[in-house]
């Protein structure tokens, strides 16, 4: 179980005009600006719950994983995370959670793979036997075979990733906190590393938090998002519930033959062009079959798509909403 | 502990894969040894009376020197330190069940010890069979020999404790450059990394000697050369544990410190 209270924190950061005058200048007087990570940050997350962390850049995610992982002090308020204040009680908290920082590397860049895991493994205290297990099957679920016998360093990108996620759960922890944990993968990684982590929370019962910019992964993985912006939870809620808020609206596209029909009065246009036709409809006031049979009704009909919004373009919609 | 023997253990392997650089250390450390050695030889034919360590024991000196360089030259950092500080993966370190200064106390000195083991065996081989006045010879009895090697212990990690303190300014400046010069030209000097210290003026010595750079390389290089003899021997381990521990205390309260106000460094 994870509580935050009224976390904040803030950074001073030394502020600097451009030009060689100014840079002159700084060397003698430096004004600073204090930055505020976060504001008052709350919330509560079940055990075994998966939780997508969203945001755009500079709101505060990291920021707040870092504080759950002990590594951060805040300013003020509390957090405790299985019964322990995290930077009070850093080893002890550290021993439960794995934490896989996506822009960052936990691997020895010069040894094997396998190397950096038997480290792990040590600093953990694993059992041996216990270790070889998890090992096994992690590496089986990612892919990963020989790849553990390469050095880091001739790796790649996607590679090494898959690599950093078993290293992060070799020691079984009952949180586990991805900061990006899908950047820089391929198509087929990244579905492997969705289906991993899914698997993960089902079956373990893994509590997951989550950050990421690619809201497929939160599609695929999250019922629960946490929306943060400037530093402020601005939402706390389900992806579905979401969806309903923005899906009273369904875009309808038409690629058809002819003249361009006409459009029903509940029908607003978005792109209106020869041969392919846009528009969005209010389903309470004109039901998806009625649309569809009003167009039809006029014009020869190549294709039609009804689609409702995605992910990607809610939490834009989301952003401009808090104007983040 | 056994954490901490792996961490030393893949530190050590990691390290194992630089053998270029080793062969250019040993190259650079026999030229060195040379010079240095040419040097003292012409100043002690202008006056050896005035010479307080004898030609034998300044080739033990200056040998055992270039050969365990690694262990004690102070201007040596562990770059991985450095950086994980600076490029913020440092988050990683302290997302482990460790603490972090005997974390990094490990991970430095077992780098020190893997660049000294690729480099010493060479250079003691052809220092024993080089000629008059450059030979190096074998300390006179066995107890000398250990008290030479505990001391040589104790001066690794005095070196390692202090340059803990140049790891922990990097919290607060994000560069070592200046903060490792001013240091280490100060703490090889007064360590005899230089001219040893018996050189020193009589009045400087005496203070010199009781300094922490004292409890640095000074000390194994003069036990090994019969510099140090007798119960002076016992009084300067007792000087290195005091310096160690006290460094080592310090050095913990200065990284706590630096720990609370920790900023990871590129989001």
């Amino acid at each position: 179980m994870i509580t935050l209270q009224n976390i904040s924190k803030s950074f001073r950061v030394a502020k600097r005009q451009t030009g060689l005058g100014n840079a002159a200048r700084a060397l003698f007087s430096r004004e600073y600006k204090k930055v505020q990570a976060l504001d008052n940050v709350s919330f509560t997350i079940n055990e075994g719950e998966m939780v997508g962390y969203i945001g755009p850049n500079g709101a505060g995610k990291s920021t707040t994983i870092k504080v759950m992982c002990g590594i951060l002090t805040p300013d003020s308020g509390e957090c405790k995370i299985n019964g322990r204040t995290p930077w009070k009680e850093r080893k002890s908290h550290v021993r439960d959670i794995g934490v896989v920082f996506g822009q960052r590397s936990q691997l020895w860049w010069d040894v094997p793979v396998i190397d950096s895991f038997e480290l792990i493994r040590d600093i953990y205290k694993v059992n041996s036997n216990e270790y070889q297990k998890t090992l096994d099957t992690l590496t089986e679920l990612l892919d990963l075979g020989e790849i553990i016998k390469t050095p880091t360093r001739s790796l790649s990108l996607g590679q090494r990733m898959r690599c950093e996620i078993v290293a992060s759960l070799l020691h079984n922890p009952k949180i586990l906190f991805l900061d990006e944990p899908t950047i820089g993968l391929d198509a087929v990684s990244k579905i492997a590393v969705r289906q991993f982590i899914k698997n993960l929370n089902a079956e373990m019962k893994t509590t997951v938090i989550l950050t990421t910019h690619d809201m497929q992964d939160i599609e695929a993985l999250t019922e629960r998002i946490l929306l943060i912006g400037k530093g402020r939870i601005l939402l706390d809620g389900s992806l579905t519930e979401l969806q309903k808020r923005f899906s009273c609206e369904k875009t309808l596209i038409v690629d058809y033959n002819g003249q361009m029909p006409k459009l029903s009065d509940n029908m607003t246009p978005v792109e209106l062009k020869e041969g392919r036709l846009t528009v969005t409809f209010d389903p309470t006031k004109l039901s998806v079959s009625d649309a569809i049979a009003y167009i039809s009704n006029q014009v020869e009909v190549a294709d039609i798509s009804v689609v409702s919004i995605s992910a990607e373009q809610m939490v834009a919609a989301l952003y401009e909403e808090h104007k983040i | 502990m056994s954490a901490y023997l792996a961490l030393f253990r893949i530190r050590f392997s990691a390290g194992l894969q630089y053998r270029a650089a080793a062969l250019g250390g040993i190259a650079t450390q026999f030229a060195w040894g040379f010079m240095l050695i040419l040097q003292f030889a012409a100043f002690y034919r202008t006056n050896p009376d005035a010479f307080p360590m004898t030609p034998s024991q300044i080739a033990s000196y200056i040998w055992m020197q270039q050969a365990l360089l690694a262990l004690f030259m102070t201007w040596f950092v562990e770059h991985d330190i450095l950086s994980s500080i600076t490029s913020g993966s440092i988050a990683y370190e302290l997302a482990r069940p460790m603490n972090l200064y005997n974390r990094w106390f490990c991970q430095a000195t077992a780098n020190r010890v893997v660049k000294a083991t690729l480099r010493f065996v060479p250079i003691l081989l052809i220092a024993f069979l080089l000629p008059e006045p450059f030979r190096m010879t074998l300390p006179e009895n066995l107890e000398q020999l250990s008290f030479f090697l505990v001391s040589t212990v104790l001066a690794l990690c005095v070196v390692v404790a202090f340059s803990m303190f140049i790891y922990t300014t990097v919290f607060y400046t994000l560069s070592s450059a200046g903060v490792r010069l001013v240091a280490s030209v100060l703490a090889d000097f007064f360590a005899g990394a230089i001219i040893p210290l018996p050189f020193f003026p009589d009045g400087v010595r005496q203070v010199v000697e009781l300094l922490p750079f004292a409890a640095m390389q000074n000390m194994p290089l003069r036990i090994y050369s019969g510099s140090i003899t007798g119960s002076d021997v016992l009084w300067g381990l007792g000087l290195q544990a005091f310096w160690l521990i006290t460094l080592v205390i310090l050095g913990k309260l200065a990284m706590r410190k630096a720990l609370t106000k920790v900023i990871v460094q590129g989001g």
